[in-house]
């Protein structure tokens, strides 16, 4: 019997707002233990909340930037439930009428394209930390940290389309792309603005119905929600292959051991008793804010990609290791513009130098130099790159340095000529053997042209010269 | 003015008389703290008394006076606030044992603008635990009684702010009103209480019970009086996302505007044939007297009133088991002993920190939110609330004001309801739906049982119309002249 | 459909409140009285009614993207039952 995995991806994306959702303590990382908190946040008695105004717009860019449907009216709710991280022991978020509804985005997997419905987004609040004490496993208590409470979170269910961990990958990252380019996450999973639980079942090929789905947490990177969604695959695959049920559960991903785990038993069930929150009065988008938001999406990564193969003929991976910052991307044709150079040959500049760019350290007009000198021969490939590493270490101007530094490329034939000679004179046994027949020995000539212009000689050209004098 | 003890003086006549410099405020403020050490010992109005903060404060206020300064119009008056307000420095307990030594980070917006009025805080008053109660009997501070008959309750939950200001202890306080709980302790005290509309007084520092229902407000001794402090802490605030960006009218000015022309809706649902006759009496007494200054008694009906208990019973507790969970004991306030795991920490603080009516609400409201019963209970109250709103829509389309009893009773015993939490609920059934319908209501005294005991009318608003009221109580007040400062000397 | 003392205990867990045995009788009784009266609710139509979730008809306000900090760091851990540093200090979950 033959299964197919059906999988669904909840992100959590945090907003890069400056303030948080509710109050307006600070949503920066990395402040020291309680120190980014106000009574409101740490829910102290009498508080009340009140919304954020650019969360709501990053939400609603997002909707627009993946086609889902902004609700006119939403409304907060509370879902309730105990832990020391919790300060309201409810978090504010949206149950069953969320910010919008019924998007998609489309990615590509193996040269296919495939659309991925967005169920819906939502807002929340985040929760703090709970750390536990003493780094030995008898520690009696917990200490909590209430720095992170109320960080404005954004939920984007997908619909359960996915059906191999390539596209779960492919979805997550095409996301978190959409999401940086709108500048509303910085999609960091490592760091936690970007996290991913996954909900995986399997079933026999051509069944309609969906099979038991567990839950996968605990995956803090791309490549660990593929392996995770790999090995719970086969798991259950074998699970249904022995006989045996799926339970339908929390498990969670074990980088070390490369395997899922199950917290039954850990967990209790949670009746998160929602109900809309009294304190806040429902989300109203009105149509003209809709529109004038719209008026703000960039050009997103899926259709940068495709221009920039179409306009400029550039491979699609060249086009999708650009895309992945619009700054880069930028760059790029900015870059092309200055010169009108090889855009295949732009591409490779930008892309081998994209830390460079994206730390601001180079600008256009130095890449459109490098791949115009290249062109025309007037450096060569080895001694544009050290120019480049000099631009980053000095910040000149690259032809300047390459003047200074005396890297031009020598490539006219008739300077070359004397040299040649030179070497054809000196070499006599060599040219005969040459003329013999040993074709090889035309490198060694070419090192040797290059060692009496101290490697400044355009190798091609040398080549060219030698080919022609020696017969 | 001479002959008036100061304790007895309306706040209108002591703010006048420090304005005037007739008296400073630091002999207003002597006399109210020495006739609360004398007295409050036997009455249990005040949770927290703050005799050398208030006596600095009155001399501030005094310096301000010389030197030509006038904050607001309380300033140099002494009046206290229910302890469910939050104020800096000051502890704050809700008279619940989870928050008893808990000191507020911060003022309550209702705090700020009392003091920039420039009022003189005496201190905090006691309540029913966590706001929930009809009686004032369920504090963890013991019962208030009420200064008219020592023997019996002066209702709830802001009992303690009613009884302070009927004892001639404070010129006027502010309380709080989730289901009747500045109304009907106003009327059992034989004093004025007024809820505003939802959304008139910012919440933010009031400490929760049901937040779509809570609204602070004033309880004094006269109409004018409450119009004063209504008009002091009333107005829009950013840090209250459901405070409403109304502009505050002349609430002392609405007072004198008489009755001419209003239309009085009388509900046949509240004027029943089982009712106390003297509380029947006493309000028809208002009634006529509201009529032969011009106004005009329309009988009305308000259907789906039978229900609003029931619905009051479900989304009272519903909000309040979610605002009451973060008294977990991890934060703030007490924690239990000994526990030996997170849950059990929690479990036992809560289960030693409320008292039983509180439990009870939690669990009700628990219950009620719970997987299952959500629609069945929750969902169908919030339904219902929708027709009772309705009804009161409907009514207000032919009439101003609507005129009711306050309580179905004048004040009842010490312990005569504490066994059985239906009939305490019972207490609050002409007050209920104003809270629901988010309308405001105000009570002023207009009669006495035989027993000499207070009796209030009642009367309820359109939204945002507080002057109506005013108007129509100032009016009641001025026909029937009645004793506000109980004769109690402790 | 009265309540039964199961159901009582499963709600004090969910709303975190101790409960014994007894105590869980002497609720159950309580609120079974409470809860048969406000099922009258039940004899209402309510079929095309629209709740009423929040008491005021607009929409919840905002405020800017702007920080303004707290700046008191002590006031909010001054209550703290238990404390460690600037951390809140709690026991350990432990597994039932």
């Amino acid at each position: 019997m033959e299964f197919e995995a059906v999988i669904g991806l909840e992100v959590h994306a945090q907003l890069a707002t400056e303030s948080k959702i509710f109050c307006a303590c600070s949503a920066a990382f990395g402040a020291p233990p309680n120190e980014n908190t106000c009574p409101v946040c740490t829910g102290m008695p009498g508080v009340l909340p009140v919304l954020n105004r650019r969360v709501v717009e990053f939400a609603i860019r997002t909707a627009l930037a993946t086609s889902c449907k902004v609700r006119e009216k939403s409304v907060l709710a509370r879902k309730n439930y105990f832990y020391p991280d919790l300060p309201k022991a409810y978090q504010i978020s949206q149950y069953e009428m969320p910010l919008a509804v019924s998007g998609h985005i489309d990615i590509e997997v193996e040269g296919e394209t495939r659309r991925i419905g967005i169920t819906r987004i939502h807002l929340e609040e985040d929760a703090g930390k709970l750390v536990h004490a003493g780094a030995f496993a008898g520690a009696q208590t917990s200490l909590a940290d209430l720095n992170r409470c109320s960080v404005p979170l954004m939920e984007i269910v997908s619909e359960p389309d996915m059906r191999t961990p390539e596209e779960g990958g492919a979805y997550l990252r095409h996301l978190r792309d959409i999401l940086v380019y709108l500048e509303v996450c910085d999609g960091n999973m490592e760091e936690g603005s970007f996290r991913c639980d996954a909900n995986v079942s399997v079933r026999p090929k051509g069944q309609k119905e969906f099979g038991i789905r567990a839950e996968l947490k605990n995956m803090n990177s791309f490549r660990n929600v593929e392996k995770a969604l790999e090995y719970e695959i086969r798991r259950q695959i074998e699970v249904n292959l022995d006989g045996g049920t799926i339970v339908q559960e929390t498990r969670l991903w074990d980088a070390d051991a490369g395997v899922t785990v199950s917290m039954r038993g850990k967990e209790e069930a949670h009746d998160y008793r929602y109900f809309p929150d009294p304190d806040l009065l429902p989300i109203h988008v009105d149509r003209a804010w809709v529109e004038e938001l719209g008026k703000t999406i960039p050009e997103l990564p899926g259709e940068k990609v495709a221009r920039l193969v179409s306009r400029y003929g550039i491979p699609r991976y060249d086009a999708e290791l650009l895309s992945s910052s619009r700054r880069l991307a930028d760059f790029f044709e900015a870059s092309v513009a200055a010169f009108g150079g090889n855009p295949k040959v732009t591409a490779n500049e930008c892309i081998q130098w994209k830390d460079a760019v994206a730390a601001g350290k180079l600008s256009p007009e130095t890449i459109a130099h490098v791949v115009e000198d290249r062109e025309t021969g007037k450096v060569s490939a080895t001694a544009s790159r050290k120019l480049v590493e000099l631009v980053i270490e000095t910040g000149k101007p690259v032809r300047q340095l390459r003047d200074e530094k005396g890297l031009t490329q020598v490539s006219d034939a008739g300077a070359l000529e004397a040299i040649v000679d030179k070497v054809i004179a000196s070499n006599p046994k060599e040219v005969e053997s040459y003329r013999g027949g040993k074709a090889g020995l035309l490198s060694f000539f070419v090192g040797q042209v290059m060692k009496e212009t101290r490697g400044k000689a355009n190798p091609k050209v040398v080549q060219e010269v030698l080919k022609a004098k020696l017969g | 003015m001479a002959d008036i003890p100061v304790h007895e003086w309306t706040l209108l006549t002591a703010a006048k008389a420090v304005r005037d410099k007739k008296i400073s405020s630091r002999e207003l403020t002597r006399a109210l703290l020495s006739r609360i050490e004398r007295i409050n010992p036997k009455i249990n109005a005040y949770v927290t008394v703050l005799p050398e903060a208030a006596m600095r404060e009155a001399e501030a206020r005094d310096e301000e006076i010389a030197r030509g300064i006038v904050r607001g119009p309380l300033h140099g008056v002494p009046v206290a606030i229910k302890d469910i307000f939050c104020t800096k420095g000051i502890r704050t307990t809700c008279a619940s044992r989870i928050l008893k030594d808990f000191d507020p980070p911060y003022d309550a917006t209702v705090v700020e603008r009392i003091r920039a009025a420039g009022a003189v805080l005496l201190g905090k008053q006691n309540m029913d635990e966590f706001a929930m109660g009809s009686s004032t009997e369920t504090s963890c501070f013991g019962p208030v009684l009420n200064p008219w008959a020592t023997d019996r309750i002066p209702g709830g939950s802001s009992g303690g702010t009613a009884a302070a200001v009927a004892a001639g202890t404070c010129f006027a306080g502010v309380g709080t009103d989730t289901g009747g709980s500045i109304r009907q302790p106003a009327s059992l005290c034989g004093v004025v209480g007024m809820k505003p509309t939802y959304g008139r007084v910012s919440r933010y520092g009031m400490i929760a019970f049901a937040s779509s229902l809570d609204q602070g407000g004033p309880i004094a001794r006269t109409v004018p009086d409450a119009a004063v402090v209504l008009a002091a802490i009333a107005g829009y605030d950013r840090r209250d996302s459901t405070s409403v960006d109304i502009p505050v009218p002349d609430y002392v000015a609405a007072t004198g505007r008489g009755v001419k022309g209003m239309r009085v809706g009388l509900p046949r649902e509240y004027f029943t044939e089982g009712q106390d006759a003297s509380v029947k009496a006493a309000v028809t007494k208002a009634l006529t007297s509201l009529i032969s200054l011009g106004a005009e008694g329309v009988e009305i009906s308000l259907p789906h009133t039978g229900y609003a208990l029931s619905t009051y019973y479900i989304i009272a507790p519903a909000e309040a088991s979610s605002n009451l969970a973060r008294y977990d004991g991890v934060r703030y306030g007490y924690r239990a002993d000994g526990a030996k795991g997170l849950i059990e920490m929690m479990s036992r603080t809560r289960a030693e920190g409320f008292g039983e009516e509180v439990k009870r609400r939690v669990m009700i409201g628990t219950y009620a939110l719970s997987a299952g019963y959500y629609d069945a209970y929750y969902g169908k109250a919030q339904k219902v609330r929708t027709l009772l709103r309705r009804d009161f829509n409907e009514a207000f389309a032919r009439v101003d004001v609507i005129l009711t009893p306050t309580a179905p009773t004048p004040a009842f015993r010490l312990g005569e309801k504490v066994d059985d939490p239906l009939t305490m609920y019972l207490s609050d059934i002409y007050t209920i739906p104003a809270n629901l319908a988010g309308i405001p209501g105000i009570s002023v005294p207009c009669g006495m049982s035989p027993d000499g005991l207070p009796i209030g009318a009642q009367l309820l608003g359109k939204h945002f119309d507080e002057e109506s009221l005013l108007a129509a109580a100032a009016a009641i007040e001025r026909e029937i002249p009645l004793r506000r400062v109980a004769p109690f000397e402790g | 459909m009265a309540i039964t003392r199961e159901e009582v205990l499963h709600v004090a867990r969910l709303a975190r409140l101790s409960m014994s045995p007894a105590e869980a009788d002497k609720m159950r009784e309580q609120l079974d009285n409470i809860l048969a009266y406000i099922r009258q609710l039940d004899r209402l139509d309510t079929t095309d009614v629209v709740p009423t979730s929040h008491a005021v008809e607009m929409g919840t306000p905002f405020r800017d993207d702007s920080v303004h900090p707290f700046e008191e760091k002590e006031e909010i851990l001054k209550n703290a039952p238990d404390r460690e540093g600037d951390f809140f200090r709690v026991p350990r979950i432990i597994e039932d």
